[in-house]
């Protein structure tokens, strides 16, 4: 992630209305070789309306961007030579078997076609689904037509690689394999993916940016992220619990509530470590302390704590 | 590229039945017209011998063949057309398309062609069954030829305004119907003018086609056949694009 490597997409001060409804304002990402960001956010926080904007499917209303050097308005074309993109519903034509549909992709991807078959049968392989080659796209199961859809965003080797939540409907292990994946794809290409889901950023991502209301609230290396949620929110557990108003009143600083019968998440409200003050009250008060963990924020909470500072 | 996607279209096109429904209908039903006026011919043929200039062959057993075939396009270009543009908004897919290194332009072209493709092919076969006559027979082939050529201008037109049509709606079935009333509305314009010279008998495609079944293959009428066509296909692009901006 060092600068020296080669910027392969620059959008800067992405915003559009919708009329009065603005559901992208001064959104930018710059995205490196190498490297794959996440943009996280709830439903309707923007991520789709971004992603259709970076590859050319929607004109923004202000704002530009660069693939490779390449301005997207400019030279439409030789821009969206280098970008593959998986829309939010995997863009497959049910009448096509698989193999039809990927040499299309590819030749509308200005495969040279010599190469037409060779980048079929790579992109089958990567995605495994090899055996269903034959099949009617229409007669696959979501997951495998999630997996054709992302099959035709890389047949070409794109230097960017756009995927709008690509796990959603995936089995666990399918997620599994599909997470392997873009991991592999972002060691070569680069790549922006889109999720509600804190754990798959986390898994998979090497920055992240987080969307809400159209705007970007984080932005920062994915060690960040996990620094912002670590150390808020703990997890004790006491054998003789304390009711709730009993707890909240030795811990003024924290805003406590119970996850279930003795086991209460305290979660700090200032800059200071509660850990010590529970342990010294659970001796004072005999509740036979047994559990603390330090719990990691919830997606919700981070999209709360976040959304509390920008506004 | 242009040719890619209109691969891609003729491909879909002939993997649902519909295709093949069209072709069989337009096929059976210019084949009934063709045995019957064919038989009339027949029947008439001693008396039209002693006729000087008589109709020919040519005039009484292939020209009611394309005055079916007209309206026949009329009826099924609608139902070929109804799901280009429609039918990939409708399923998504005009992401997959418009993320593509390829033009609005090229996009739009590239579906027409598939359609003028198709309507080359029903020509094909109406011209098969024409030429089979000449196996006991003489045919005029200019006015067999005047013929091929307005009806497939004729085909080409209903093509653009029918993808048109498609690109306004994202029900096919909305696009069909639209389509249709469009095609009834140009085709009767005329009636509704007693007057020869009125604007009406220009715009109207039954008078510009009726030069054609009769063997004359005017500039005039060429040209209106080929504004209306591009006129549609960059109304379709300019369409396409604008969706990008307001969306």
């Amino acid at each position: 992630m060092t600068s020296s490597q080669a910027l392969t997409l620059s959008a800067s001060g992405l915003t559009r209305k919708y009329g009065n409804n603005i559901a992208a304002k001064n959104v930018s990402i710059d995205l490196y070789k190498g490297q794959i960001v996440g943009l996280l956010g709830p439903n309707g926080a923007g991520k789709s309306t971004t992603m259709k904007m970076i590859t050319g499917n929607l004109a923004p209303s202000e704002g530009g961007v660069q693939i490779c050097g390449i301005d997207l308005i400019e030279k439409p074309l030789d821009a969206k030579a280098k970008i593959g993109y998986l829309p939010e519903i995997p863009p497959v034509y049910k009448e096509l078997r698989v193999d039809e549909y990927l040499t299309l992709a590819a030749r509308l991807h200005r495969v040279a076609s010599k190469k037409v078959s060779e980048a079929v049968n790579k992109a089958e392989e990567r995605v495994g689904v090899t055996h269903m080659r034959r099949r009617l796209i229409g007669s696959l199961s979501k997951g495998y037509q999630q997996r054709v859809g992302i099959a035709q965003a890389i047949i070409h080797e794109p230097e960017v690689i756009i995927l709008d939540e690509p796990t959603v409907g995936l089995d666990p292990n399918q997620i599994l394999e599909i997470r392997d994946l873009i991991r592999q794809l972002g060691n070569e290409h680069s790549v922006i993916l889109s999720t509600h889901i804190l754990q798959e950023v986390e898994a998979i991502c090497d920055r992240v940016q987080i969307l809400h209301h159209g705007s970007v609230v984080f932005n920062d290396a994915i060690s960040g992220l996990r620094q912002f949620r670590a150390g808020k929110t703990i997890q004790a557990g006491f054998r003789t619990p304390p009711d709730l108003v009993e707890l909240q009143t030795a811990l003024p600083d924290t805003v406590c509530s119970i996850v279930r019968n003795g086991v209460f998440r305290i979660q700090a409200s200032s800059s200071e470590d509660p850990t010590s003050t529970i342990v010294r009250k659970s001796v004072e008060c005999s509740w036979n302390l047994y559990e603390l963990s330090g719990a990691q924020a919830s997606v919700e909470e981070v999209f709360a704590e976040l959304t509390k500072q920008s506004s | 590229m242009i040719f890619t996607i209109a691969h891609k279209e003729l491909k879909s096109m002939f993997s649902s039945p519909l295709a093949w429904v069209v072709l069989a209908f337009v096929q059976g039903v210019i084949a009934y017209v063709f045995i019957g006026s064919l038989n009339g011919f027949l029947i008439a043929q001693a008396q039209l011998a002693r006729t000087p200039n008589a109709a020919g062959l040519t005039e009484i057993a292939i020209v009611p063949m394309f005055g079916v075939g007209q309206m026949l396009l009329l009826m099924s270009i609608p139902l070929l057309t109804m799901r280009l543009i429609s039918e990939e908004k409708r399923n998504q897919t005009m992401a997959f398309l418009i993320s593509a290194p390829i033009s609005m332009t090229q996009i739009i072209v590239g579906k027409f062609l598939a359609m003028a493709t198709f309507l080359f092919l029903i020509l094909l076969l109406i011209a098969c069954m024409a030429l089979s006559v000449t196996a006991g027979g003489t045919i005029d082939s200019g006015l067999l030829i005047a013929n091929l050529i307005g009806l497939f201008l004729l085909g080409i037109s209903f093509a653009a305004i029918g993808i048109y049509i498609s690109c306004l709606t994202t029900h096919p079935v909305v696009a069909a119907i639209l389509s249709l009333a469009v095609f009834l509305g140009l085709w009767i314009i005329n009636l509704a003018s007693s007057n020869p010279e009125s604007w009406l008998n220009v715009v109207s495609l039954l008078k510009r086609f009726e030069g054609f079944m009769n063997g004359f293959v005017g500039i005039a009428d060429v040209a209106y056949f080929l504004v209306i066509t591009c006129f549609f296909l960059v109304l379709s692009i300019r369409r396409l694009d604008s969706e990008r901006l307001r969306a």
